[in-house]
């Protein structure tokens, strides 16, 4: 429970709420709170800080408190807030904005699953161009045990040939690292 | 038609079943797909979630390849298509945006196709078509037709149809002969982005999804995503050990239950790729 004084809050200016602006292209100073983005969120249920509620933080500049939360790893961005947000602010896109703020804030130790597969996910699409699930899996088991909590898929996994046991190398695999490494090199510029 | 077909990473392995009764359907329809050289995975839901910037322009190249070509994409997974359209709205919107995109893929992109699912392809080539087509009605299917997040949302960029209510899908199958179910779940999310790292969550949201499926009377789910299939297949043993339930509802592509409707023989489609086989609800068909 942390406490917030509403008054010394910098409501208009707050420089959390601008630097998610200036991520996401989305002004949260336009949420007034009805709840619908909570009330219609599949995974709230799971979620440590309700969208509504984190929407409120990063208003109130409580950067530490959301960019720590369970919630930005946790939301499948299927974007139902957003459809249904009667201000259009966009949660979704928020909470993209989010996790990318607290990758480069260095604030992930709550978040070691999700940003392992993440990781390897990009790692696997910048070696092959296309993902090649199966070493994916198994350097995923290696963090995170995942096969061995999915003993009962994997053999009918590769019986049924639902996984390739080689992976597709593109002409073009080259490009979507250069892609990957581009990007964080014009990003990391203009941070 | 003809369009840049874009399979995606999943309808190459996980989803093969996808991909084949797709290319049936398209045929059947005389939609050509060309598949688009060399396209690269479109990182979903990874890059989005780790950098704006290749979120964007990974899946951009592809629409640069089909734009080569001359040719709008269709694609047929869910997340692929939502993340092709995404990238095309956020360069069409934000020059500064593509003109950054460009320079980080090094290929020019001059927005001059579009994107879509092969949902809407399929459903633009018209009733009358599949009408014309149908060699096998689908009767005794009660389908739930399970349309997932993707396709509709957010409805300003992805708008296969409706957010909440699309009909697309239950159109066809009422026109191929078949039932489909009212219900509320039908663009519920199953949680696919997060199956890797987050599975007791999937197992719930597919264990709702499910019940509210029997409990609408539908005895078959359709969808076209490739992640909400196997999310809803592959997982029903560990969804039925965890909450006690007994499913065991078949869970189609809606392309192999409209191949088979165009008489694709059954045991073409593959079925025994699925993990409830639905033998005993097609004993008939």
């Amino acid at each position: 429970m942390s406490v917030v004084n509403l008054s010394e809050q910098k409501l208009v200016n707050g420089q959390f709420a601008d630097e998610v602006l200036k991520h996401t292209g989305v002004n949260v100073r336009d949420c007034y709170q009805c709840g619908k983005c909570s009330a219609g969120c599949p995974i709230a249920f799971a979620m440590d800080i309700r969208p509504n509620r984190v929407i409120r933080m990063v208003q109130l500049g409580m950067k530490d408190e959301v960019l720590e939360s369970r919630t930005i790893w946790v939301c499948a961005t299927c974007s139902t807030c957003t459809a249904r947000c009667p201000r259009g602010v966009d949660p979704a896109r928020i909470m993209d904005g989010l996790r990318i703020m607290a990758l480069e804030a260095g604030k992930t130790a709550n978040a070691e699953n999700e940003v392992a597969v993440h990781k390897l996910f990009m790692d696997s699409i910048g070696k092959y161009g296309r993902l090649y699930e199966l070493e994916l899996f198994l350097r995923l088991t290696l963090k995170t045990g995942f096969l061995f909590k999915n003993t009962d898929l994997a053999l009918p996994m590769l019986t049924k040939g639902k996984l390739s046991f080689l992976p597709t190398k593109l002409k073009g695999a080259n490009e979507v690292k250069k892609i990957i490494e581009a990007a964080a090199r014009l990003e990391g510029e203009q941070a | 038609m003809r369009y840049g077909y874009y399979p995606g990473c999943s309808l190459h392995s996980t989803a093969a079943e996808y991909e084949y009764s797709t290319r049936q359907v398209c045929e059947k329809l005389g939609i050509t797909l060309e598949e688009i050289p060399d396209w690269n995975c479109c990182g979903a839901s990874s890059a989005h979630s780790t950098s704006h910037l290749a979120g964007v322009a990974i899946p951009a190249r592809n629409l640069a390849l089909a734009e080569e070509k001359g040719l709008d994409v269709v694609a047929p997974c869910a997340a692929c298509y939502q993340r092709l359209v995404t990238a095309d709205y956020e360069m069409k919107h934000d020059p500064a945006l593509k003109a950054k995109v460009e320079q980080v893929m090094d290929r020019k992109f001059n927005g001059t196709i579009g994107v879509k699912s092969t949902l809407e392809a399929v459903v633009e080539s018209g009733l009358e078509k599949m009408t014309k087509a149908l060699q096998k009605p689908l009767k005794g299917l009660k389908i739930a037709c399970y349309y997932g997040c993707y396709l509709v949302k957010p409805p300003k960029i992805a708008h296969v149809d409706d957010p909440e209510n699309p009909m697309i899908m239950d159109n066809i199958f009422r026109a191929l002969g078949a039932e489909t179910v009212d219900w509320p779940y039908k663009t519920e999310c199953c949680s696919g982005s997060l199956v890797l790292s987050n599975t007791d969550i999937t197992l719930k949201l597919a264990r709702d999804i499910m019940q509210i499926a029997a409990d609408s009377g539908a005895n078959c789910i359709a969808t076209p995503c490739p992640l909400c299939q196997p999310n809803l297949d592959m997982r029903v043993a560990q969804v039925n050990k965890k909450y006690g339930t007994n499913f065991d509802l078949p869970i189609f592509y809606f392309t192999e239950l409209m191949a088979l409707a165009f008489g694709v023989p059954k045991a073409d489609l593959k079925f025994n790729k699925h993990f409830v086989e639905p033998t005993k609800l097609l004993a008939d068909l």
